[in-house]
């Protein structure tokens, strides 16, 4: 490493803000950007700065720096996640004018199943209309030959270079200030300055340890480990045993706090969280009737195609940002466990938002990107809370009965009549913020149906009956 | 449909929006072509055509009217609806997410400046 890359203080180098200088802080015709990861909040980012770059006729240089071929099945090229892109997320994008290709969306998801110790149903939307994507990454678990198959993370990164970024197939291994300015050396022995440096990486990157020697305040966020698993099930074994519906879990296993298995082209993608996920926990959980009975009886979970064990960010790193620096998706903030590519877009549009129209100083990201971040953060708080209660609910049979009656008969009933249903779908997929799916289980309505169903499920004399499981 | 699609199929014929009707969402065209009909003392008069990357019914986002025209589908056609809800939100959080509209609407505009400059010259 060169000794310019060492220890050198952002207060050493940076000019003092004020007025006279306030313009070094703007980004001007030819001006520089890097960016470090070409996945979503990296790709979102060299987009949408470069969309309003030409709207307002301003000509930038946007550099990605990524070195890994999203078009590789496997972990190669993947960045390690669920893939689900939430309902919002969808509708955002297609307002944007980005729709998600057939060959990138695995499967189209309209609906979802709930499936506890006591009983499972079928949520679906009130449109039954396909509005949640299921998508790989890459392209898709290891030895995946299906050449049909295309990779989200590679789509957008095509997006971005179509606007005009410049893809650097290549490595940062360092990063320093020069002259004021963030200065990157490469893997193959580049070095360059450039006006903004955009930092675009997960939490499970070496890359995130670069910016730590670096005083400028910046924490990388907190994190716990996940399970992720492929099961090769074919097309028509995925579409039989798994149709278009994402399957969530909630059962009392300890140290389990959610999980998720999703549908997508020919496997189905096992995804868990819980308190320090081990072989044990995954076993106890791969093992349970509510689980095994949505795979073919021959279904060997020993036989998983593709598993990964990545971290994830759960709580948002400290000053996500700093003069010409910023850091956007995992490495930043992020919401807690659900819509993290909704996250990755939106703190990439704020941070592209703020360095075109405000400028890219400290101040200026405080300013106009935080807000973004901070707004994340606070509704993350909120969903501890309900994954708290949800926590506690799960513990007690009786509750769980009650929600699983409260369902199923609501899913007879109009959209806006259900009130359990739309709060479950909110919470799993990610759909809208945790505040507001707080407050709608706060409404009478919701709380006196709630309260009836626990009172039928603990009444001694109610008629004995089963809950219908949707099929 | 297909596994790995978005939105909804509608068949040749189908009314996706008919005038007169509440809205609470915007359609944006997957895949295929639709037409806007505006009906009249039982007469259909063909507005425009639309295709895919266009969107419909986005009146129903910004004002509290009924639906102004009907939406049909010519031949198959995938749409996907945009809440209104879930995108007044996001564009009160970010207001350049209604660039893409505005400048669509801005085109729109621009076009029918052209139709009347057409009529007044008959």
């Amino acid at each position: 490493m060169s000794s310019d890359f060492k220890n050198i203080k952002s207060s050493d180098t940076h000019p003092p803000l004020s007025d006279e200088n306030t313009s070094h802080f703007k980004l001007n015709e030819n001006s520089r950007i890097a960016v470090i990861g070409g996945g979503p909040s990296g790709s979102f980012f060299a987009y949408f700065l470069l969309n309003m770059a030409e709207r307002v006729g301003l000509d930038l240089h946007v550099d990605v720096f990524e070195s890994r071929d999203f078009d590789n099945p496997g972990p190669a090229g993947c960045n390690m996640c669920g893939g689900i892109i939430s309902e919002t997320l969808v509708q955002t994008l297609a307002t944007e004018g980005i729709e998600l290709p057939p060959n990138i969306v695995q499967r189209g998801v309209d609906s979802y199943f709930l499936h506890m110790d006591v009983g499972s149903v079928k949520i679906e939307t009130p449109l039954q209309e396909m509005r949640i994507a299921a998508v790989y990454r890459a392209r898709g678990p290891k030895g995946n030959t299906d050449l049909e198959w295309g990779s989200f993370d590679g789509y957008l990164l095509k997006l971005a270079r179509y606007k005009g970024a410049n893809l650097i197939d290549d490595r940062v291994v360092d990063v320093a200030w020069s002259n004021g300015r963030p200065e990157i050396k490469t893997r193959g022995g580049v070095v360059r300055s450039y006006d903004l440096l955009v930092v675009a990486v997960g939490v499970n990157s070496p890359t995130l340890k670069l910016f730590q020697d670096l005083d400028m305040g910046y924490k990388p966020p907190g994190t716990t480990k996940t399970y992720i698993c492929e099961y090769y099930l074919g097309h028509d074994g995925v579409g039989s045993n798994l149709g278009s519906s994402m399957h969530t879990f909630l059962l009392k296993i300890p140290r389990l706090e959610f999980a998720a298995i999703i549908p997508k082209g020919s496997y189905a993608t096992v995804c868990m969280l819980g308190y320090k996920i081990d072989k044990e926990l995954v076993q106890s959980f791969l093992n349970d009737p509510a689980v095994k009975k949505i795979f073919p009886p021959d279904w060997d979970s020993d036989k998983g195609a593709c598993q990964c064990s990545p971290r994830m960010n759960i709580s948002p790193a400290k000053k996500p940002y700093a003069e010409r620096m910023v850091f956007l998706g995992d490495c930043g903030v992020s919401r807690l466990y659900k819509d993290g590519i909704g996250a990755a877009y939106r703190t990439a549009k704020a941070a592209a938002r703020t360095a075109l129209f405000e400028g890219v100083s400290e101040e200026d990201f405080e300013d106009h990107f935080w807000p973004t971040c901070k707004s994340l953060k606070n509704d993350n708080a909120i969903g501890k809370l309900i994954f708290l209660i949800i926590g506690q609910l799960q513990k007690i049979s009786l509750t769980r009965r009650a929600i699983l009656r409260m369902v199923s008969k609501e899913q007879k009933k109009e959209g806006k009549k259900r009130r359990m249903s739309a709060v479950l779908w909110d919470m799993f997929t990610g759909s809208a913020p945790y505040k507001e799916v707080f407050f709608r289980t706060l409404h009478p309505l919701f709380l006196t149906s709630f309260l009836w169903s626990f009172a039928v499920e603990i009444w001694p004399f109610k008629k004995r009956t089963t809950i219908q499981e949707e099929s | 449909m297909k596994a790995g699609v978005l939105g909804k199929v509608y068949n040749d014929g189908d009314v996706i929006v008919r005038q007169g009707e509440a809205g609470d969402c915007m359609y944006e065209i997957l895949e295929g072509t639709v037409e806007v009909l505006r009906e009249k003392n039982g007469q259909e008069v063909c507005l425009a055509v639309l295709s895919k990357g266009d969107f419909f019914g986005e009146m129903a986002i910004f004002e509290r009217e009924v639906r102004s025209a009907t939406v049909r589908a010519m031949g198959e056609v995938r749409a996907m609806t945009i809440d209104k809800k879930t995108l007044l939100r996001r564009i009160s959080g970010d207001p350049s997410l209604a660039f893409r509209i505005v400048e669509k609407m801005a085109n729109r505009i621009r076009e029918l400046d052209i139709e009347i400059e057409r009529l007044k010259a008959i």
